[in-house]
């Protein structure tokens, strides 16, 4: 590789690829870096993928893209150990172009976009760490401009006139960068996943779909005393089924990981539809859950930051959504680089437009509109208490209890709200949270 | 009578792992001074570790293992002991690799 290109950009995930696109695409010299052997390889969601960004950049992404399945059925399940109350939608149009979600490999899905990052005349090498920042040697070490990267090749440092820094939760640059104040384990979930084979009919059967179809199951309760949130998602020929969990609460008890998966597949409203399930993946990852809170600073001299190194993730309970988030702030990132380049300005105030163009568009808009609604979601009272309390409510008014005549529905819910110990004013301060955050 | 759940878990657990590819590099990208757990009485890493790589020894010590590492972060995130883990990404190529179809 020459020692010195327009842009680099670290990180093959979804950021990554669309800040390379848009970066070559506009005739800039660009070089993405993956640590993993192939695109991809390091990346794992539930997860369900939004990909209506994209029609700008890969017109009819949906007939080329490796998807496995397109989101027609999404339901969403409180979840108690003995009860489950599901609202359950479905569509067609869901199941037509331009679609809603899809469920994707990531690997897949990653490795897909980032050949045409490659197709766009970026150069992508893998098997390659960056290891850390190059800057200015006008300036000090911790506040010169940064002007390349390190990595673990044998050629070793790179430069460049801008580096976008897409690599993902952990964001070891952005750190480095001086961009996050601090880092603190209750702004994080961590997800965990069993992928699971069963033969598509089987699957088609027990999710009521056909073909291509699939769908998305959402739950809240379902964790223990870990505050998060379960999911069950179909493949062609695997179900994966998982649990978000807060890290601060999940370090501070005594189930493990494995554990609190193991007791969502046990619950009666899961294991039917996965029986039989032969495991052919365990994964992990962190999500950068606060939102809002916990975002950096995502401009540096010579520096962007995107996608979920820059805590872009949307974690809303009945959204989790990054993918979309990182595909966006990619292309903006890319963008703004390319117009900083061209106006021979990458100090951080040359790549203010990049603030600019997320706060007009969904990417800090939907963080905005949703701030409140992540801590709403992994509170204590949405998790240990309102799952009971509705689904005990739900238990009661479909019951028929002759003799007894029907009792009535505020009656019934006055009592569970009692026994469910939950007080009046949080509850009405919870739902009005809710009503601001969702309405 | 078969074992209790917490053994079936034990038993899945390890079969999930095995399911999970690995190109373990030979130095490890993640180190831990014993010297340090020593000291902690929370050892919250032992019980959230997604991989189950710390393992408490008889003697109030940490046995940590970094082959089968997600490269998660987890870890670092819920230790409170400054100095206890020095955490990195494997050497390029290596380490986690997730399964395309
Ligand atoms: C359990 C779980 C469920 C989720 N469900 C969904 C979902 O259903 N829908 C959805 O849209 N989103 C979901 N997300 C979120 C989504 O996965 C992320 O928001 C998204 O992957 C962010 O993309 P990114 O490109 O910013 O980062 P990543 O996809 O993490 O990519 C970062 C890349 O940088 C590379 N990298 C990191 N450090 C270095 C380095 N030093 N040198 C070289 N390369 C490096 C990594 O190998 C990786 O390829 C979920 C996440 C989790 C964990
Ligand atoms: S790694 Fe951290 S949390 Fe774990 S035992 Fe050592 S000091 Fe404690
Ligand atoms: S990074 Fe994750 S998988 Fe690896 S040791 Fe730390 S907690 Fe365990």
């Amino acid at each position: 590789m020459s020692d010195s290109v327009d842009v680099i950009v670290v990180g093959a995930g979804p950021a990554g690829s669309c800040a390379a696109i848009v970066a070559a695409r506009a005739g800039l010299s660009v070089v993405l870096l993956e640590r993993g052997p192939f695109a991809g390889s390091k990346n794992m969601y539930g997860g369900v993928i939004y990909a209506r960004m994209l029609d700008e950049l890969i017109p009819k992404w949906w007939e080329q893209a490796p998807i496995q399945r397109w989101v027609t059925r999404r339901s969403t399940m409180l979840l108690t150990d003995t009860q489950a109350l599901t609202v359950d939608f479905r569509t067609d149009a869901w199941g037509e172009a331009p679609y809603n979600g899809a469920t994707a490999y990531r690997p897949d899905f990653d490795n897909w976009l980032a050949g045409h990052a490659e197709a766009a005349g970026a150069q992508l090498l893998t098997s390659t760490t960056v290891t850390g920042l190059l800057r200015d040697s006008a300036g000090s070490n911790r506040t010169g401009a940064i002007v390349g990267v390190r990595t673990d090749r044998p050629a070793g440092d790179l430069r460049a006139r801008g580096v976008i820094a897409c690599d993902g939760v952990n964001s070891l640059l952005a750190k480095e960068a001086g961009l996050y104040e601090h880092t603190d384990a209750k702004h994080f979930t961590l997800g965990v996943k069993e992928t699971l084979a069963l033969p598509k009919e089987v699957i088609d059967e027990r999710f009521g779909v056909r073909d291509r179809e699939g769908v998305d199951i959402e739950i809240i309760g379902g964790t223990g005393m870990i505050n998060g949130g379960g999911f069950v998602y179909t493949n062609l020929d695997t179900v994966a089924v998982g649990v978000v969990l807060k890290l601060s609460k999940l370090a501070a008890q005594s189930l493990r990981p494995e554990q609190v998966i193991a007791g969502l597949k046990a619950n009666h409203a899961i294991a039917p539809l996965i029986e039989g399930g032969e495991v052919k993946e365990y994964s992990a990852h962190l999500i950068p859950e606060a939102g809002l809170e916990m975002m950096p600073k995502m401009t540096a001299n010579g520096m962007l930051v995107a996608g979920d190194a820059a805590a872009l993730c949307l974690a809303a309970g009945i959204w989790l959504e990054g993918v979309n988030f990182a595909i966006a702030s990619g292309m903006y990132a890319g963008e703004t680089a390319v117009d900083a380049i061209r106006a021979g300005d990458v100090s951080a105030r040359g790549l203010a437009g990049y603030q600019k163009r997320m706060r007009t568009t969904f990417v800090l808009k939907d963080h905005r509109k949703l701030r409140r609604a992540p801590a709403l979601v992994l509170s204590d009272r949405v998790q240990h208490l309102y799952p009971a309390m509705v689904a005990n409510v739900a238990e009661r008014m479909f019951r028929v209890d002759n003799p007894q005549p029907k009792p009535g529905l505020r009656r019934i819910f006055a009592q569970e709200r009692k026994r469910a110990g939950v007080r009046r004013r949080d509850l009405i301060r919870d739902a009005w949270t809710g009503f601001r955050s969702y309405g | 009578m078969a074992g209790t759940r917490s053994d079936w878990v034990g038993d899945y657990f390890m079969e999930t792992m095995a399911a999970t590819e690995f190109r373990v590099h030979p130095d490890a990208h993640i180190v831990v001074d014993g010297t340090v757990c020593a000291d902690c009485t929370t050892r919250q890493c032992i019980v959230a570790c997604p991989a189950n790589l710390f393992v408490p020894t008889t003697d109030g010590g940490i046995v940590f293992n970094y082959e089968q590492c997600f490269e998660c972060g987890t870890c670092y995130l819920v230790c409170n002991h400054e100095g206890a883990i020095t955490w990195n990404y494997p050497a390029g190529g290596h380490g986690v690799v997730f399964r395309r179809t």
